[in-house]
């Protein structure tokens, strides 16, 4: 715990404080904090109606105020964001999970396995990741799970590639050739000898990783497509709310300001990872 | 020129692999397009009928080739829904999907290269500061919600623009393009800050390095040695970023479209994906993994001509 | 005793980059006559290397403190503007490096940069002429088939080419003074020799005077009449180079000379 405070002091050697490392853990834990609370209690239902409260705009009663059926935002903000962390969460679990198995896989065995699966890796690269995923959606339906296996799949490639580059570099290093010399088997080399010296730098793609996710999961379920009502994700609601911007633009703006909170939040966090080492 | 049909050849071949997945993942779908066709109105016999009109009896990689080629012939075959050829619903969508995304990419250009090369020169300046935080702060705006912010500030406050006031390109070209410039902005803005970030990062790397010195002993001022060395160098890497961001900006537009009401291939892949409508969803795809294709292509080209050192490294 | 062209007087040069000022040189002098061969030798971190820097007007201007007189052509090198001292810059002083891999801009043509010192200081000179005296120069330094190496790029030559691409676009302006920093350090001894040998007849065929740098007592004993030994940012004994190698004064200068592998002949 000292230590790890001690990440957020001014660095002796250089004298520089990790902004980025301090603005990211305050503004993700205000997020995490925010729907950890929303599970046990919110203001108001987020799916309650209320014909007499539409479109209201910011108040004390409501402070993000009402939509067009007279919901709470702030209330279905904080159940949307649960969503969009829980799909951003899985997508994150398939890609890094399944990413390192066959980043680890290619790059400690190399050979023709491991040059037909980058070539396919570098294929799915190229083509954008919203149009992989859109891919994916259309094969596997539309629906909360759908879009988190789908999110998860497109990003396999990218999580492949950086465990691959470790595992290229840590491969003849001398301890596992070492470990290699004692008979220790492949699998366990790879998983319990080089997979920790990795963690470094997957602990900061998984951040980065997590911002394109909630970046992703929101692009999607604005077009539509993802989880569906009545629990809708931030993204969804943004776009329900899209259509009020000139009579309620605080509506609009209001959760617009979560989503950019929660991935600026990521993208400070990660970015202050990477500044550690 | 050698390395030029090398590079034809993998986009080929990458082409054929892709449309192989597509066609195959598409195939393995359960439901069959006949019944999806007509519905409840299908009986057995008008089931058989079609799929022996259709071939879809035949071995899957004969369907495959027939309809590979039937693709590059320009037959992208028939809507389920709309019972008309996906080429000509497609034909006049693609246009402007595709202006969207190339003057995305002018802007990304026309804000990112200057603004790269002022802040490395600048570094540690105020400027440079007050560029990086505004950076950080674009990149985590989705281009969906900056639309809205641009609408929101174009259209409610200073009264310049109007959301939903499309005109079509056939109509009235000046109006067209009019219209696609703030939705090309929302496109373009966070690959802006990227591309500024990378160029950034990458001019005062190659600032530091020895030719530079080199540069100076021979007399260069500051801006010589900037500008007839470092940032051609510098370019490198930003290159290859650029060129993915334009094959990001094509399918970013898809998601633009929907907030400012453009009707180009958006919301007929949209519909054709909740309504199943499986040979627009393929065309299009495939159309997009084509352009992604040729834009990677260019981009080797460029690549080529601005690093010549790259026959070395392969 | 011949025309005095260069005249350094108490070279001092301090870092500011620790929180204590570190001084690198001090009290440095030097003068250099017309076409003479000057030798700088010491260990790395000696000074030698900052010392040509800031004659060649090339230290960083931030981060460090510079004292004391470089006068050259009337004006003191330290102190002129920018302006004065770029005209001097490649035209009248030229410098070469220890990394010929990494001095030469790796995305532009030998041509283009062996030409860079004449188009920026004879804008006169039209392309077709710039050309040809490059050509000429590429010939002088023992490049072969220079009209093909003058459209290739620094990484299709080998390291010992490299170099005489530096010296060819180090000499196009025919400078007066070329400082020369570990040139050879780099490449293989026969590439070593070819290359002394070169700025050798350089000097007697331009009449350029030249600062060599080197930790290589031997190689300064085979090009320079005179010798400059630094240690720890302060000369410690000059003169004659046959002098300094007889007879040592100091426990340091013998060190270097010891250092040099001795060749059997017996």
């Amino acid at each position: 715990m000292k230590k790890f405070l001690s990440l957020f002091k001014k660095n002796k050697a250089t004298g520089q404080r990790n902004t980025f490392l301090l603005l990211g853990t305050i503004l993700t834990g205000i997020i995490l904090l925010m729907v950890i609370v929303g599970v046990f209690y919110t203001p108001y239902s987020p799916t309650k109606m209320d014909a007499s409260a539409k479109l209201q705009g910011i108040s004390l009663k409501h402070i993000m105020g009402t939509d067009n059926m007279g919901r709470d935002v702030f209330s279905r903000v904080l159940y949307g964001s649960r969503i969009t962390l829980i799909i951003a969460t899985f997508t994150i679990l398939i890609g890094a999970g399944v990413g390192t198995v066959i980043g680890a896989l290619a790059g400690y065995f190399g050979g023709m396995f491991g040059e037909v699966t980058m070539r396919i890796i570098d294929a799915m690269l190229a083509f954008p990741s919203i149009l992989l995923s859109l891919v994916f959606v259309s094969l596997f339906g539309t629906g909360t799970y759908q879009v988190a296996v789908a999110l998860g799949i497109s990003f396999v490639p990218s999580f492949a590639r950086i465990v691959r580059g470790e595992f290229l570099r840590c491969r003849n290093m001398d301890y596992v050739e070492v470990a290699r010399l004692q008979g220790v088997s492949n699998i366990r080399i790879i998983f319990v000898h080089i997979l920790p010296n990795t963690v470094g730098v997957l602990l900061s793609s998984v951040m980065i990783g997590f911002n394109n996710a909630v970046l992703a999961e929101a692009g999607l379920s604005f077009l539509g497509i993802g989880a569906q009502p009545p629990y809708a994700s931030l993204g969804k609601m943004l776009s329900d709310a899209q259509g009020y911007l000139f009579s309620r633009p605080s509506y609009v703006i209001s959760i617009g300001l979560v989503i950019v909170l929660m991935v600026l939040g990521f993208s400070f966090l990660g970015e202050g990872i990477k500044r550690i080492q | 020129m050698r390395y030029v049909l090398k590079k034809v050849l993998s986009m080929v071949l990458t082409l054929f692999v892709v449309s192989l997945c597509v066609f195959f993942a598409f195939s393995l779908i359960p439901g069959d397009p006949v019944t999806r066709m007509f519905g409840t109105e299908a009986t057995p016999e008008l089931i058989a009928q079609y799929r022996a009109k259709m071939g879809l009896n035949d071995p899957i990689l004969v369907r495959y080739f027939r309809w590979f080629i039937a693709f590059l012939q320009g037959d992208m075959g028939t809507s389920y829904d709309y019972k008309i050829p996906v080429a000509g619903m497609l034909a006049e969508k693609i246009p402007i999907t595709l202006t969207l995304a190339i003057m995305s990419f002018v802007i990304m250009v026309i804000i990112s290269i200057p603004l790269g090369i002022y802040t490395a020169k600048y570094e540690n300046g105020i400027i440079d500061h007050v560029i990086s935080v505004i950076n950080q702060i674009i990149m985590a705006v989705p281009p969906f919600f900056s639309g809205i912010l641009l609408t929101f500030f174009f259209g409610v406050i200073l009264k310049i623009f109007m959301p939903g006031g499309f005109v079509s390109y056939t109509k009235d070209v000046q109006g067209f393009l009019k219209y696609l410039i703030l939705p090309a902005f929302a496109i373009a803005l966070p690959k802006a800050a990227m591309a500024t970030k990378l160029l950034r990062g990458s001019v005062i790397d190659e600032a530091g390095k020895d030719y530079t010195r080199t540069a100076y002993s021979r007399g260069n001022t500051t801006n010589g040695v900037l500008y007839r060395h470092v940032l051609k160098n510098a370019m490198i890497p930003v290159v290859t970023f650029m060129g993915m961001a334009l094959a990001d900006m094509v399918a970013g537009s898809i998601v633009i479209e929907q907030v400012f009401g453009i009707p180009g291939i958006s919301r007929i892949l949209l519909s054709s994906i909740n309504n199943r409508d499986y040979p627009v969803v393929e065309a299009i795809i495939m159309g997009i993994a084509i352009m992604v294709l040729v834009i990677n292509l260019l981009v080797d080209i460029i690549y080529r001509i601005i690093n010549p050192r790259i026959e070395v490294e392969e | 005793m011949g025309n005095v062209i260069l005249d350094v007087t108490d070279l001092h040069i301090e870092f500011h980059d620790h929180d204590k000022p570190e001084t690198v040189v001090e009290d440095f002098d030097l003068m250099l006559e017309e076409g003479e061969i000057v030798g700088i030798v010491g260990e790395s971190g000696s000074g030698k290397s900052m010392s040509a820097l800031a004659i060649a007007g090339l230290l960083k201007r931030h981060a460090l403190t510079k004292q004391g007189r470089i006068m050259f052509d009337g004006a003191d090198l330290l102190t002129c503007d920018r302006q004065k001292l770029r005209s001097y810059q490649g035209d009248e002083i030229s410098m070469i490096f220890q990394e010929p891999m990494t001095s030469l801009n790796p995305v532009k043509k030998i041509g283009w940069q062996v030409e860079e010192s004449l188009r920026i200081h004879h804008r006169e000179i039209d392309k077709k002429e710039r050309k040809r005296r490059a050509i000429e120069m590429m010939e002088a330094v023992g490049l072969r088939e220079p009209e093909r190496v003058y459209n290739m790029y620094p990484h299709e030559l080998s390291g010992g080419m490299r170099q005489r691409v530096m010296i060819a676009a180090a000499m196009i302006g025919e400078p007066r003074i070329l400082i020369a920093d570990e040139p050879t350090t780099a490449l293989d001894v026969t590439i070593q020799a070819q290359i002394v040998e070169l700025l050798r007849k350089m000097n007697r065929e331009k009449g350029t005077a030249i600062i060599f740098i080197s930790h290589d007592l031997s190689l300064i004993r085979q090009l320079c009449k005179r010798v400059i030994v630094m240690q720890k940012g302060n000369i410690v004994e000059t003169g004659d180079v046959e002098n300094v190698f007889r007879r040592p004064q100091m426990l340091y200068t013998r060190k270097l000379i010891a250092a040099i592998p001795q060749i059997d002949l017996s």
